[in-house]
């Protein structure tokens, strides 16, 4: 049982991949201390790591919310970066801004966007070039989805 | 088949020290690419790469794969290491191609 909403965030370095999924993993292991299903433990962690990716390869900073009821997860990530201009572009799979230093590092090969959104319920992608872009993903929970936590 | 197993019959060693090589490696994933194996390598995949830098263990670590080959004698950065003896993933490094590894890997594990 998960009573009421725990809540959290975390602060993203843009640049820091020596730092890279520290974010992403606590969100996963407080999804599974929670007693979450393996299977929704795994579509948030994956879609969450792309996110923190996405803000160290092309921002500043961000911050990474986190809110969990009996009823649903809730990310959105918030970052100081460059902005997307054509988000209907940055969502087609292939597509990609990355530097090439970030591509040899297996970065970069424009699947992040889509596979968050492969692994979201709900995605939300709000931009302003030159301020930084929001991000909201939710997985729903259904009951069976909730266990008691070990 | 165990990791140690594996290890053992491909010729390589472990380099993590304090991970588990009972564990049971399930199938195996090949990519250079981290989104990639993020989307599509399966929990208990042992993943070949080339990658070395210390992004291949969140990967690893995330999706709980059962451990990290780098291949072509390429070693795995310091920071590596670290993080891998941290969370405990296992690493080794092979000599031998990707291809190589990949083709052994296949028949060992009787796809």
């Amino acid at each position: 049982m998960i009573k009421g909403v725990i809540e959290g965030s975390f602060h993203i370095t843009g640049g820091d991949f020596t730092n890279a999924g520290i974010a992403s993993s606590e969100v996963k292991s407080i999804l599974t201390g929670l007693g979450i299903s393996s299977d929704i433990v795994r579509r948030a962690a994956i879609a969450t790591f792309e996110a923190e990716m996405n803000v160290i390869i092309h921002a500043v900073a961000g911050v990474m919310h986190y809110y969990v009821s009996s009823e649903r997860i809730r990310v959105v990530i918030n970052d100081m970066g460059a902005g997307i201009p054509d988000i209907e572009q940055a969502m087609q799979e292939g597509f990609s801004t990355a530097p090439d230093w970030v591509r040899e590092m297996g970065w970069g090969a424009g699947m992040g966007l889509p596979n968050i959104k492969k692994n979201s319920d709900v995605f939300r992608l709000e931009s302003a070039v030159g301020e930084g872009t929001t991000l909201e993903i939710i997985l729903n929970l259904r009951e069976e989805d909730l266990h008691e936590a070990e | 088949m165990k990791l140690s197993e594996i290890a053992d019959r491909l010729g390589i060693k472990i380099k993590t020290k304090d991970c588990d090589t009972a564990r049971e490696v399930k199938g195996c994933y090949i990519s250079d690419l981290l989104s990639d194996v993020m989307a599509n390598a399966k929990e208990g995949d042992i993943w070949i790469t080339l990658q070395t830098h210390p992004n291949i263990v969140a990967v690893a670590s995330l999706k709980n794969l059962s451990g990290i080959i780098i291949t072509n004698n390429r070693t795995p950065e310091n920071d590596t290491m670290k993080k891998a003896e941290d969370e405990h993933i296992a690493i080794a490094s092979s000599p031998l191609s990707t291809f190589e590894t990949g083709g052994l890997l296949y028949k060992m594990l009787g796809c």
